[in-house]
C-alpha cells in the first residue's frame, strides 16, 4: 500500500523555486534513498513533507496514508506518523531530554486519542532503546542535545524514531558529520527499525550510508526533479560516474 | 508645563490622601512629625515619572495618576475572604504572618510557632509605644524617592521579626500581604533583622483576596543580615490584574552572607520593585535573581542597585522576562562599586523573551566602579523565540503553544534554577507552569 504519495509537487522558497514538479511513491516497509548533488532539493523535499515553515507549495499534492499532509500542522504530522530525522539536530538548553521526549511522546499519544504513558512503562522503554543505541544515562539528563557529539546528536534522533514508532522516517543526511564508528551504530539503529509496516527514506550525498542502511529503491534528484529511478545498484553507478551526467537532464 | 498642570489640579487631593488618613496612622506625637515630614518631600516630588531618571521607564503619573485612598481597616468578612486567600497561597510548611489590607492579621498569622523562634512585633506597636523615643526611626530610610517617602508617611503596620544570632529557623517565615478592598490604598512596612550567624528562610506574597481589584499596594521590607548568616528571600508578587504594587527592599548585609534572594512577577497592572542592597561586611556572596511574567497591558519593572562597599564581595544577578501582548518589562540594574571595595566580583545578566510584536522591553544595566581591582561585567540581551527551535519540537508532535511552553521555561528555569533551597525552587516553577497554562 502506498504510504507517501508526492504527486508533481511545485515548491518555491522566496521567489525561486527548489522542486519542479517532483514525484515520488513510497510504499510500506520499503526503503528509499533519494541521491543527488547540492542544490537539487533532497532536503527542500524533507522539510515540506516535515511541514516547515518558509516553503510555498505552489503545485501538486503530497498524500500520506490517502490524506493530504500539506493540511495538517508539523504536530499533527508527526501525531499521523511523520518522523524527520534532522540534519542539524538543533539544541535546546533548559530542556532535559528525558522531559522532552515524555513531553513529545505523550503528545503524539494525545492526539492520536491514545491513553499516556505511566512513568515507569516509559522510563523502561527509554533504557531499552537507549541502551541498543548505546546513549548513556547521563545523556538523557542533559539539554536536548546540549553538548552532544556529532554522533550523539543523531543516536539521539534515531532514539526519537524508535520511542515514536512512526510508520514513515525520513532521513535528511544523516551521514554528514559522522565517523564509520558512529554511522555504523546510528545505522544499526535504523536497521532495527526495519519492519513491513515502515517505510524510510534515506537522503543522502553520498553512497557511503547505502552500504551500511541498503535501500530497496534508488532515487536521484537533480533540479528539482527525481530524474532516474532504479534498484540499489543504482547508487554504486552513481558512485563511480558522479552526478554530472545528470545535470543537463 | 505639563507637569504644572499635573500638579495643581492633583494637588489637593495629594494633601487630602494625608489628611483623611492622618487620624489613623499609629505613632506617637514623634513619629507624627516623622510621618508629615515624609509626606511634605512626596507632596513637592508627587508621583515619579519619566522626568526622574531612576523612574523613566515606569511613569507612574502616566500609567497610575493617582495614589487611591487608604485602605479601611479589615473587618469580620474581609478577614475570612483574607483567610481563603491565605489557604491558597502558604507554602507548605512556613510560619505565616498576614498583613490584610495593611493591617496585621494575628488570627491568620502563626504567631504562636513564631514566637518560640523569632522576636515578633508589629509595626503598629512599636510605632505606637510613647517610651520608644526612637520609634520614628522606623519609618527612616537613606532614600528621598518619593514613593518610599510616602510609605513612611503611610504606613500603617508591617512586622518587627528578629531573628537571634546563631538561630537557625526551623521553618520559613512567609509574609502574606493580602487585599480584600477595591479601590483603595494599603502601605506597609516591616523589619527584619536575621542576627549573626543565623540561618533563615523569608518568602513574601502578594495576592488579592477573592475579587479584591483595582487597589494600590505600598511596601517597604527593612533588612538586615548580621556576619556569617545564611538567607534565603523570595518574593512573590501575584496581585490583581488590575492593580498596582510599589515594594521596596533596603538590604544590609554583613560580612561572610550568603544571601539568595529571588522575585517572581507574575502580577498588577503596574508593578515596581525596587531593591537597594548594600553589601557592608567582605566576603559575602549575594545571588539576586528574577523573572518577570508579563501579559495583557502589563508594566512590570525590577529595579535594583547593589551597592559594594567594602572589598570582597561577590554579586551575581540573573534576570529572565517573558513579556506576552502588549506588556512591557523594565529591568534595571546598577552595580556600585566604592573606592575601597577591591577584588568586587559583580555580574548580571539580563534577558528578555519577545512573544508579540508589540510586546516591550527596557534593560538598563549600570556600572558605577571606582575601584581599579574588580571583575564586573553585565550582558543584555531580547529577542523571540527561536524558529528552529520551536520547528523542531513541533516536528516532534508537539502543538505550538506546548511547544512555545516548553521553551519559556527552559528560558524562565535559569533565573529559577539560582534558587538554592529546593522546596521554593519547584514551588516557584510551578507559579510559571500555571502561568504558562492561563496563556495556552
Amino acid at each position: 500500500m502506498a504510504l507517501l504519495e508526492v504527486k508533481d509537487l511545485k515548491v518555491r522558497v522566496e521567489e525561486r523555486e527548489i522542486l519542479h514538479g517532483l514525484t515520488l511513491t513510497v510504499n510500506e516497509g520499503e526503503v528509499h534513498a533519494i541521491m543527488g548533488p547540492n542544490g537539487s532539493g533532497k532536503s527542500t523535499l524533507s522539510h515540506v513533507i516535515a511541514g516547515k515553515p518558509g516553503y510555498e507549495v505552489t503545485d501538486g499534492q503530497i498524500l500520506f496514508k490517502g490524506e493530504d499532509l500539506l493540511e495538517m500542522s508539523p504536530d499533527e504530522r508527526a501525531a499521523k506518523g511523520v518522523f524527520l530525522a534532522f540534519q542539524y539536530p538543533v539544541e535546546i538548553p533548559g530542556v532535559a531530554t528525558m522531559t522532552f521526549l515524555r513531553t513529545a511522546l505523550n503528545a503524539q499519544r494525545k492526539a492520536r486519542g491514545e491513553s499516556e504513558y505511566s512513568t515507569p512503562d516509559f522510563l523502561k522503554k527509554v533504557r531499552e532503546v537507549s541502551k541498543s543505541l548505546n546513549i548513556p544515562q547521563d545523556m538523557l539528563k542533559r539539554g536536548v542535545n546540549v553538548g552532544f557529539s556529532g554522533g550523539e546528536k543523531k543516536r539521539n534522533e534515531v532514539l526519537q524514531m524508535a520511542l515514536f514508532e512512526p510508520s514513515l522516517c525520513i532521513l535528511d543526511e544523516m551521514d554528514s558529520g559522522l565517523d564509520i564508528d558512529a554511522l555504523r551504530i546510528a545505522a544499526d539503529g535504523v536497521n532495527a527499525l526495519r519492519s513491513p509496516k515502515r517505510a524510510m527514506v534515506v537522503i543522502t550525498h553520498y553512497q557511503r550510508l547505502l552500504n551500511y542502511i541498503v535501500p530497496d529503491v534508488v532515487h536521484v534528484m537533480s533540479k528539482g526533479r527525481v530524474v532516474k529511478s532504479g534498484a540499489k545498484d543504482l547508487a554504486l553507478e552513481l558512485e563511480a560516474s558522479g552526478y554530472a551526467q545528470f545535470e543537463d537532464a | 508645563m505639563n507637569l504644572a498642570v499635573a500638579k495643581t489640579g492633583k494637588g489637593r487631593a495629594v494633601s487630602d490622601l494625608f489628611a483623611s488618613a492622618e487620624g489613623r496612622l499609629p505613632g506617637s506625637p514623634g513619629v507624627a512629625a516623622v510621618r508629615r515630614e515624609a509626606f511634605e518631600t512626596y507632596e513637592r516630588l508627587g508621583l515619579p515619572h519619566r522626568r526622574i531618571e531612576e523612574w523613566k521607564y515606569t511613569d507612574l503619573r502616566a500609567l497610575v495618576g493617582e495614589v487611591l485612598p487608604l485602605a479601611a481597616a479589615p473587618d469580620a468578612a474581609a478577614l475570612k475572604r483574607a483567610a481563603d486567600a491565605v489557604k491558597a497561597h502558604a507554602i507548605e510548611g512556613a510560619r505565616k504572618l498576614v498583613l490584610v489590607d495593611g493591617v496585621f492579621a494575628a488570627d491568620l498569622s502563626d504567631v504562636k510557632a513564631l514566637s518560640s523562634e523569632v522576636g515578633l512585633k508589629t509595626l503598629r506597636e512599636v510605632l505606637a509605644d510613647k517610651a520608644n523615643p526612637a520609634a520614628g526611626d522606623l519609618l527612616r530610610t537613606t532614600s528621598t524617592d518619593a514613593m518610599i517617602s510616602l510609605n513612611a508617611a503611610m504606613a500603617t503596620d508591617g512586622v518587627m521579626v528578629s531573628v537571634a544570632d546563631r538561630t537557625q529557623l526551623s521553618a520559613p517565615i512567609q509574609l502574606i500581604h493580602i487585599a480584600t478592598a477595591a479601590g483603595a490604598s494599603a502601605f506597609t512596612r516591616s523589619h527584619l533583622r536575621i542576627g549573626k550567624g543565623a540561618r533563615a528562610t523569608v518568602v513574601e506574597t502578594f495576592v488579592a483576596a477573592g475579587k479584591a481589584s483595582g487597589y494600590q499596594v505600598n511596601d517597604a521590607l527593612i533588612l538586615w543580615i548580621g556576619d556569617d548568616a545564611d538567607v534565603a528571600h523570595i518574593r512573590l508578587m501575584d496581585d490583581a490584574p488590575d492593580a498596582v504594587n510599589v515594594s521596596s527592599h533596603f538590604v544590609t548585609v554583613g560580612a561572610a552572607v550568603k544571601l539568595n534572594f529571588f522575585n517572581m512577577t507574575t502580577g498588577a497592572a503596574v508593578s515596581r520593585l525596587q531593591g537597594f542592597i548594600t553589601l557592608a561586611g567582605e566576603g559575602s556572596e549575594l545571588s539576586a535573581n528574577g523573572v518577570n511574567l508579563l501579559q495583557k497591558t502589563e508594566h512590570g519593572d525590577t529595579t535594583l542597585v547593589v551597592d559594594h562597599a567594602v572589598p570582597n564581595c561577590v554579586s551575581r544577578e540573573t534576570f529572565r522576562a517573558v513579556i506576552d501582548d502588549r506588556a512591557h518589562s523594565v529591568f534595571q540594574g546598577r552595580i556600585i562599586v566604592r573606592p575601597d571595595a577591591q577584588k568586587t566580583d559583580g555580574k548580571m545578566m539580563t534577558r528578555a523573551l519577545l512573544l508579540s510584536d508589540e510586546a516591550e522591553a527596557d534593560n538598563k544595566p549600570e556600572l558605577e566602579i571606582f575601584a581599579d581591582d574588580v571583575s564586573c561585567g553585565h550582558g543584555a540581551t531580547a529577542g523571540a523565540l527561536d524558529d528552529s527551535l520551536l520547528f523542531y519540537l513541533k516536528a516532534r508532535g508537539l502543538p505550538e503553544k506546548q511547544a512555545q511552553a516548553l521553551l519559556i521555561q527552559a528560558f524562565v528555569g535559569e533565573a529559577i534554577e539560582q534558587i538554592a533551597d529546593d522546596a521554593l525552587r519547584e514551588h516557584v516553577i510551578g507559579i510559571a507552569e500555571r502561568w504558562l497554562e492561563r496563556r495556552s
